[in-house]
């Protein structure tokens, strides 16, 4: 984790209330600071406000109290379109975010937001497609196109508008396994490639164990944060807020009870598996 | 229909006007000789397009009843020339039958050439055209990029909505809603529960849109750029020449 660098999300006592919610608070004076860089997966069960926070960071929803710094620009009504130059973000419906009619004019349509030449438009989107593996798909309609892949085009679409941070809220919720497999890839390659900070609120618990930190929140309030393996070692704790806990963790913890000895650290199943096969090996 | 014929690489500004402007000039027509220039032009037009005449044909035929009809009602009720036959207020003259003749010929010359610029240009292309060619009212403050785009999203998600028609109709048949059958009544009211679903999500899918679109950045149509542009090329000048030349034609042979 790149401790001493510089924060480029700070939120302070930030509060959000629904209209029409009876004064129920999404957002309870929630204060977190995000390290440039940084990979940070937000998780909570529905209705824990994790939605609401992403929305805050960029203006979509209206800041009420509280404060807001990205990359050292407060959030206000004069910064907002700077901030969502500095942000991208890709929503949960692969479909509802394509707005162009082809693969192409999708990624694009950021770019002919912010008035950029025709010209850097071209090596841009060029660029960026190809850089989540689309090529061949540059001139498809979004109809012709599987879940994951529309995920990717998303992604090319931010790519193209070079943001220093890149929340995915919810992103591969509605995708099946191998789609979600796609885009956590892309996403995997962006973050070495770019050094993005990337914020994911998700429910995918191996989504989560990708990040450098996880924050759980719960009724608007962070409840807890630290790196994914001492998240994790909670179990039952998180299965109290609501949220599963990876198979390799439901594993270990069975195999503990019954005094098979078991690493304190967080392991993926792959790690797992070749944990339990060398258990008794003595070379 | 993709292909690669210089009709399909026209510049959709020019095929748009040609057409429009064609349709207008084909009723400058009033004798056979300027029918038969307008249906060797048309088929040449065809023949270019190297699009099978079937696909033409299919077009006509949706709109067989309105000419039938049309046709019929000129051959009846005009009146002039010889008297060929008469039956009560039915009569069958000479005008009568060239009348319906030219109407014909009208209706069919009118869809051909617009059968001819929809299977030549791709849907966005004609919404490029449009905006390209309403440019002009922004003098009267008309939104003609707002338009625009939501020309082209529309478009883009007709297959979507369809895909959720489709949906919605399964889930409906799944609980025992029966399309398409029953008298008039029964049918119209089995498409309610498609309708209300498909307008529900449609408001929601919007609502996702708007955030996704501001999210990155759109703040309406000012300051935008343009990432996909027209080309106006010699072949598309050369369309206009054409239609001057064929109107100076009809003109003369009227």
């Amino acid at each position: 984790m790149l401790m001493n660098s510089k924060k480029i999300i700070q939120v302070e006592h930030l509060k959000y209330e629904y209209p029409q919610s009876n004064q129920h608070l999404a957002l309870n004076d929630l204060s977190v600071e995000i390290n440039a860089g940084e990979w940070v997966a937000i998780i909570g069960h529905n209705g824990s406000g994790k939605s609401t926070f992403a929305k805050s960071l960029n203006g979509l929803l209206d800041l009420q109290n509280g404060s807001i710094v990205i990359d050292g620009l407060p959030l206000a009504m004069e910064t907002v379109w700077e901030i969502r130059k500095k942000i991208g973000m890709v929503f949960q419906n692969p479909d509802n975010q394509f707005v162009g009619a082809t693969v192409e004019d999708d990624v694009a349509f950021g770019l002919e937001n912010q008035g950029i030449e025709r010209a850097i438009m071209q090596t841009r989107v060029t660029d960026a497609i190809e850089r989540v593996g689309m090529t061949d798909y540059t001139k498809r309609e979004p109809s012709r196109l599987s879940g994951g892949q529309k995920q990717r085009v998303a992604l090319a679409g931010i790519i193209a508008q070079q943001p220093e941070i890149l929340i995915l809220d919810e992103a591969t919720s509605m995708l099946d396994p191998e789609g979600r497999r796609e885009v956590l890839e892309t996403i995997h390659q962006l973050k070495q490639e770019t050094n993005m900070t990337v914020l994911s609120i998700t429910h995918d618990i191996d989504e989560a164990a990708s990040a450098d930190r996880i924050i759980i929140l719960d009724d608007g309030q962070v409840v807890d944060q630290g790196t994914p393996a001492e998240i994790f070692a909670y179990g039952q704790r998180l299965m109290a807020l609501g949220l599963d806990v990876p198979y390799p963790e439901k594993l270990k913890a069975a195999l503990t009870t019954l005094a098979v000895p078991m690493p304190s650290e967080y392991l993926t199943t792959e790690r797992m598996v070749d944990y339990l096969w060398t258990l008794h090996s003595k070379m | 229909m993709p292909g690669d014929s210089i009709l399909h690489r026209m510049d959709p500004r020019a095929k748009l006007v040609a057409s429009f402007y064609y349709i207008g000039i084909i009723f400058l027509a009033r004798s056979w000789p300027a029918y038969a220039v307008l249906f060797v032009f048309t088929m040449s037009l065809v023949l270019i397009s190297k699009i099978k005449l079937d696909f033409f044909i299919k077009g006509v035929r949706p709109l067989l009843w309105l000419i039938l009809f049309t046709v019929l009602l000129q051959i009846f009720f005009t009146r002039g020339g010889h008297i060929y036959w008469q039956w009560g207020f039915l009569t069958l003259t000479r005008y009568g039958l060239l009348n319906g003749a030219y109407i014909f010929m009208r209706f069919v010359l009118i869809i051909f050439m617009s059968t001819l610029l929809t299977l030549t240009t791709p849907p966005l292309s004609l919404a490029d055209a449009i905006e390209s060619l309403l440019k002009p009212l922004k003098a009267i403050r008309f939104p003609v990029y707002e338009v625009a785009l939501m020309l082209s999203i529309a478009l883009r998600f007709v297959p979507t909505l369809m895909d959720e028609t489709t949906k919605i109709m399964n889930a409906q048949r799944a609980r025992g809603v029966d399309f398409g059958e029953g008298g008039l009544f029964k049918q119209m009211k089995a498409i309610v529960p498609i309708l209300i679903p498909l307008f529900v999500s449609s408001f929601n899918r919007a609502d996702d849109l708007a955030t996704a679109m501001e999210a990155r950045g759109y703040q309406g149509g000012e300051g935008r750029s343009k990432y996909r542009i027209l080309k106006w090329q010699t072949m598309d000048s050369l369309a206009m020449v054409a239609m001057a030349i064929l109107t100076v034609i009809l003109i003369v042979l009227r």
